[in-house]
């Protein structure tokens, strides 16, 4: 009898029964899947953590007189800055696991392939072929709205092309991608170089809102946004996971395989952009989240990813806000220590698991 | 019926396919056989729909899978490809409760448990089917993709060399499986396979193909001759009759 099957069918007396098929023993799985009720638990508990930083952010050291007017002053301006980490967290952790699902890899995300290089590269050629004046005098929320189309359109005709036909290696979209984006980021600093300061200026304030100082007039957009995509992915996610099983299985399950991917493209392209637009860019925090969801979560079961990415994200940022703020007076920090740590992150992942 | 009319196809100036001719009645199973490059599986997949003809029409059960609605094919005809790379993580029972998609859109009724169940017993995964495919062996792990091909419940099932990295006990637990599916849930069940004995023994009929062209079909004892596979497999074989099959023996030949 062969040994080369690892499977310990051979002691087993049925085994031996060919009429009954291969019957397997069936040992305890090693690692037993998360169950329902311990995945329950641990949203919660990410869900706690998330609300906790937030109150923790609105009431921690307020120099203010409780009750006076500066103190509510300063509460809501702590308040938006709440809201603008929620709302980029949703996008970059629903963005990624979204991505990742539809490229069929655990890799790229939509950052590492230049979305929002893009969305930088964008504006800026918009204040630089229109000026800032035209800018300027049409910044209103009609205005957004068409710079995200554009941003959108861009993105999906760019990756939808790079991800239909013929699925090429994931080390040349890792290469392409990473190339996007210094091409991108090159020629939007190349335009800023350009510009005169006032448009500069223009143009900065735009560009690199920080999470403490957004523009609280986009806020409104984006939890539109948010919402909007959230309820389209979330009715989608059966199709979602059967579109995670590659082109072939979800056509034979009678998906019609590229729409759906066209779909999802855009809609990560529009979280991305409305994220960048708030706080700028930040390269290694969706593929940070999405590999610590993975983990929590254990199958890559949408109706399970989906939230769950959603609440770590928004924990993960507001804590990190919080620590580095609030405990470190370090708030210029935030990115530059999320991206080291899921930089590092993905190049541990990328040593111990390759390029799949 | 499965009805296949001119039909070819060329990957770029590599001529895979036809053009071929083909009927094939509904019910029982069919074995496509034939040498590496022979078109088979270029062939599987055209029925299936997974790959575009570059001329011709293929008709399953009365639609033109190139135009039928997506959905309705899939409550029809389900096609299983020789390789499966996705990074989804599921366990057994996910991945076959996925193949009740065009039945549900995702959302699976009692009836959809029901066949998960069903599949997951005929094919002995039932003890499995809290294992992540991960943790699986990779016969374990093929045995999961058939049972999802038949949790699709279709009447014909298209599958590419099912007998991939099985052990001689799987593989005829297999073929007995697949031949209780044609017999007991009147499936019609077409498979490309390797070895030509086990096509002998278990199908109703074989598809022999050399160079993008059917050659030979006809039922085991018609196709099973020296002359026909030596001709087809190009190399010296001899037919041993055995009484439930022929045999074919071409390992050494003196």
């Amino acid at each position: 009898m062969t040994t080369t099957n690892s499977q310990p069918m051979v002691q087993s007396p049925a085994a031996s029964d060919l009429s009954r098929g291969p019957a397997i023993p069936g040992p305890v799985p090693a690692h037993p899947p998360a169950t329902v009720g311990r995945y329950w638990l641990r949203l919660t508990i990410v869900l706690l953590v998330a609300v906790l930083a937030a109150v923790l952010i609105v009431t921690y050291d307020n120099p203010a007189e409780p009750g006076s007017r500066g103190f509510w002053t300063i509460v809501n301006n702590r308040l938006t800055s709440v809201a603008t980490i929620t709302i980029v967290g949703i996008c970059h952790g629903v963005a990624t696991v979204a991505f990742h699902s539809v490229t069929n890899n655990r890799i790229l995300t939509p950052s590492i392939l230049g979305f929002d290089a893009l969305y930088r590269a964008v504006q800026t050629a918009l204040v630089f072929f229109l000026g800032a004046g035209a800018v300027a005098a049409t910044n209103t929320v009609g205005h957004v709205v068409a710079q995200s189309l554009l941003m959108i359109a861009f993105a999906t005709a760019l990756y939808g092309w790079l991800f239909s036909g013929k699925r090429a290696s994931l080390h040349v979209l890792l290469l392409v991608g990473v190339v996007l984006g210094m091409g991108f980021g090159s020629l939007a600093t190349f335009m800023q170089r350009l510009l005169t300061p006032s448009e500069f200026d223009i143009l900065t304030a735009r560009l690199f809102a920080t999470m403490s100082q957004s523009d609280s007039t986009y806020l409104p957009i984006g939890f539109a946004a948010v919402v909007g995509v959230g309820f389209v992915l979330w009715r989608r996610r059966h199709v979602l996971d059967v579109v995670s099983m590659g082109r072939e299985v979800a056509t034979g399950l009678g998906v019609r395989y590229q729409r759906e991917v066209m779909l999802v493209l855009v809609m990560v392209a529009v979280l991305i952009s409305v994220s960048t637009s708030l706080t700028g860019p930040m390269t290694f925090f969706g593929f940070l989240v999405a590999m610590l969801t993975y983990q929590l979560v254990g199958t890559s079961s949408h109706q399970w990813t989906l939230p769950m990415v959603a609440a770590l994200s928004v924990a993960t940022l507001l804590s990190a806000y919080f620590v580095l703020r609030h405990v470190f007076y370090a708030q210029g920090l935030i990115s530059v220590i999320i991206e080291l740590v899921g930089g590092l992150a993905f190049l541990v992942y990328l040593l111990r698991k390759g390029l799949r | 019926m499965i009805k296949l009319a001119d039909v070819a196809k060329s990957y770029g100036d590599v001529h895979a396919l036809g053009p071929v001719d083909l009927d094939l009645p509904r019910g029982g199973i069919t074995a496509l056989v034939g040498p590496n490059g022979a078109g088979k599986s270029t062939m599987l997949t055209i029925i299936g729909r997974l790959l575009g003809a570059d001329a011709g029409t293929v008709h399953v059960a009365g639609m033109d899978v190139t135009t039928a609605k997506s959905r309705q094919l899939a409550k029809t005809l389900a096609i299983l490809r020789q390789e499966n790379h996705f990074v989804a993580r599921l366990t057994v029972r996910q991945l076959v409760s996925l193949g009740r998609f065009p039945h549900s859109q995702g959302r699976l009724t009692t009836e959809c448990v029901a066949a998960v169940d069903r599949a997951l017993e005929f094919l002995d995964l039932t003890a499995l089917q809290a294992r992540y495919l991960d943790e699986l062996s990779g016969g374990q792990r093929q045995r999961a993709y058939v049972a999802m091909v038949l949790a699709q419940d279709t009447e014909y099932a298209l599958l590419d060399e099912p007998l991939n990295n099985l052990d001689m006990q799987h593989a005829v637990a297999m073929m007995a499986q697949l031949r209780r599916a044609a017999d007991e849930l009147d499936k019609t069940v077409v498979l490309v396979i390797h070895d030509i004995n086990f096509a002998a023994a278990y199908a109703d009929r074989i598809v022999a193909m050399t160079n993008g062209r059917i050659r030979y079909v006809g039922s085991p004892r018609e196709v099973m001759t020296p002359d026909v596979l030596s001709d087809v497999f190009d190399t010296p074989v001899e037919v041993i009759d055995h009484p439930t099959h022929p045999l074919a023996v071409y390992y050494r030949l003196s």
